[in-house]
């Protein structure tokens, strides 16, 4: 019933992937996507780990005597904000925010989301149709405002909005994983486990969890970008990290006032935000083909 | 079997969701650390101005009463008193009701007309520079913040080319499709990526299917099929996801409209968070979700009223 309800984009930009993966591609190709985004991932990673040693500037402190320097400058690759900080090095520390609420959000809900979907699709009855019911109801708002809501009665911090994402997200694994546990539950091997008499844990965890987690994976790839892009969003909107710390939505944020003038501020975070949002993006795509082809 | 026979059970289910979401948005309220009358009251806390708020919540009852309460009001449009403006809940949020109705149906139109065309020639030529291009720029895009998106386009078609301008509602509805244009655009970017990517494969679908061999062979012209059989198969799959995808579009609104400063229902949001304004955040979540739930019953209605098989699969 509750399957044409509600499926976010991400799930359904899912779906296309790996149905486009059942495509005979050369392995050589199918693995470059999924290179290329951990490369890029890497990339990324590395730099935020070794902001210190790649720029020589804090990112907080203010020099009075150059503000809104352009890119390119001597000394600011990226140029300076309104205060004089450099932007390069804003992005880089900012990074460090920004990447860790993308992993830190994004694996909780994954394991969290998982367990759940695959306790409610194995045990099936009264604990399936409850958890299902949940599931449409946080489908039921807007996700974003619902965080929003959320991060409001909280109050604006990094940590409340680790909360709320964690309140809201699990639904989309719960279902992907449930769906998949469904049609695993009637299958011989699982027909098989129980037969032999493993309790259900055993065949949940040990036989239906590694047949069926390719799924759930590769949407926490999609989720990834969603998450980031989410913290950035938070950020702009003043409901994320609080300034002075350079998260890049609240960089966004602030550049936009100075759009008129100086362009770059607003623009570089931006690039730094699809950067990453790519590189998971592209490592999503690697993954449904490698691991949809395998299964086939 | 009736062409609506799964209805009534989507009308059981809609209750169910919500008197869920009334649930929800009731239990916001009390996530707020310590005591609400305080948050609520700020720096202007005195001991009478918290025991009034504490009586017009109910805080002082148990909870299933000010759920009650809450209940009651509710069913009489009485979504509390909105501290900040000092005026009732409702009304506040009515006023801004308007641009953001606007702003949705705006990008939905601006989303089909990017979207569909792109979508289905580059299902109909598979590989092709269209499908390539478009897959790349979609992928770019999906991974970009709407409000970044939104001041990039600020930037090149009000600050550089002069075109639009930079926020602000206009007046009367060309006014409106005028001013509204860039944020319409920036939300339509966003809602394509995934409307191009599943008319495409629904385009690449029905073009395999046998009722185009036997179009074909009776002789109709290679044109009208790709509209009478082809266009109009593959659009119908589109329709669930363009319905679903509505309401994420909303989330996408609340950010556009703070880049735009647009008087609108996202704007409201945001700024009542920093004012501490609860009943006006509980009223807008509660409007934008009620919002949804009609968003996803209109798709059933339309899906099931444009494909006869859709009913009877989910009554079956």
């Amino acid at each position: 019933m509750s399957t044409a309800w509600a499926a976010s984009p991400s799930e359904l930009l899912m779906r296309a992937a790996t149905k486009a993966a059942g495509r005979r591609r050369s392995p050589i190709r199918r693995r470059l996507t999924l290179i290329a985004g951990l490369v890029m991932l890497g990339i990324a990673i590395l730099a935020v780990l070794l902001a210190p040693v790649l720029v020589s500037q804090s990112p907080t402190t203010i020099d009075a005597l150059h503000p809104l320097v352009p890119p390119l400058t001597a000394g600011h690759l990226l140029g300076t904000d309104q205060y004089g900080r450099d932007i390069l090095a804003r992005i880089l520390y900012g990074g460090r925010i920004d990447l860790a609420i993308a992993f830190g959000a994004t694996s909780v809900t994954l394991v969290g989301g998982t367990f759940i979907g695959l306790v409610a699709g194995y045990l099936g009855g009264r604990v399936d149709s409850v958890l299902m019911r949940l599931v449409d109801l946080f489908f039921a708002f807007p996700f974003l405002v619902l965080i929003i809501a959320i991060v409001a009665m909280l109050g604006p911090s990094i940590f409340n909005m680790f909360i709320a994402i964690w309140i809201t997200s699990w639904v989309s694994y719960a279902r992907i994983m449930r769906a998949q546990t469904v049609v695993a539950k009637k299958q011989q091997y699982v027909l098989a486990a129980r037969a032999l008499g493993y309790g259900p844990l055993r065949v949940m965890f040990r036989h239906i969890l590694p047949n069926t987690a390719s799924a759930v994976i590769i949407f926490s790839m999609v989720d990834a970008v969603g998450n980031i892009i989410l913290a950035a969003s938070l950020g702009f909107l003043g409901l994320g990290a609080q300034p002075p710390s350079p998260e890049w939505g609240a960089m966004i944020s602030d550049g936009q006032n100075y759009i008129l003038s100086s362009w770059w501020l607003a623009t570089m975070p931006g690039l730094a935000v699809v950067f990453v949002g790519v590189a998971f993006s592209l490592i999503g795509d690697g993954l449904a083909d490698l691991l949809r082809a395998g299964e086939r | 079997m009736s062409r609506f026979g799964s209805l009534p059970r989507r009308l059981v289910h809609l209750v169910i969701v919500l008197f869920g979401i009334t649930l929800v948005t009731f239990f916001l309220l009390r996530l707020i650390p310590g005591d609400p009358a305080l948050a609520i009251l700020g720096s202007s806390y005195t001991h009478t101005r918290a025991v009034a708020i504490d009586n017009f919540l109910g805080l002082n009852r148990p909870i299933w009463t000010q759920y009650g309460l809450f209940m009651g009001r509710l069913f009489h449009g009485n979504l509390g008193y909105s501290f900040f403006y000092n005026e009732p809940a409702t009304t506040v949020i009515s006023q801004h009701v308007a641009p953001t109705l606007f702003l949705v149906v705006y990008s939905a139109v601006l989303a089909a007309l990017i979207s569909f065309p792109i979508g289905f020639v580059a299902g109909l030529h598979r590989g092709g520079v269209l499908d390539q291009s478009s897959r790349i720029f979609f992928t770019l895009s999906f991974a970009m913040p709407a409000f970044w998106l939104g001041i990039i386009l600020i930037l090149l078609f009000s600050v550089h080319l002069h075109v639009f301008p930079i926020s602000g509602f206009g007046s009367g509805f060309i006014g409106h499709l005028y001013y509204l244009f860039l944020p319409a655009l920036t939300i339509a970017l966003g809602f394509s990526t995934v409307l191009v990517r599943s008319l495409r494969s629904a385009t690449i679908a029905t073009l395999q299917a046998e009722f185009i061999d036997t179009a074909r062979m009776k002789g109709i012209r290679w044109p009208l099929v790709l509209w009478r059989h082809v266009f109009r198969n593959a659009i119908l799959a589109v329709v669930a996801v363009y319905g679903v995808n509505l309401a994420y579009l909303i989330s996408g609104t609340v950010l556009v409209e703070n880049v735009f400063s647009l008087p609108g229902l996202g704007t409201l949001l945001v700024s009542s968070v920093s004012d501490r304004d609860y009943p006006v955040v509980q009223g807008v979540t509660l409007l934008f979700a009620v919002l949804i739930v009609a968003i996803n019953l209109l798709t059933d209605i339309v899906q099931a009223a444009l494909d006869p098989r859709v009913g009877q699969e989910i009554g079956a």
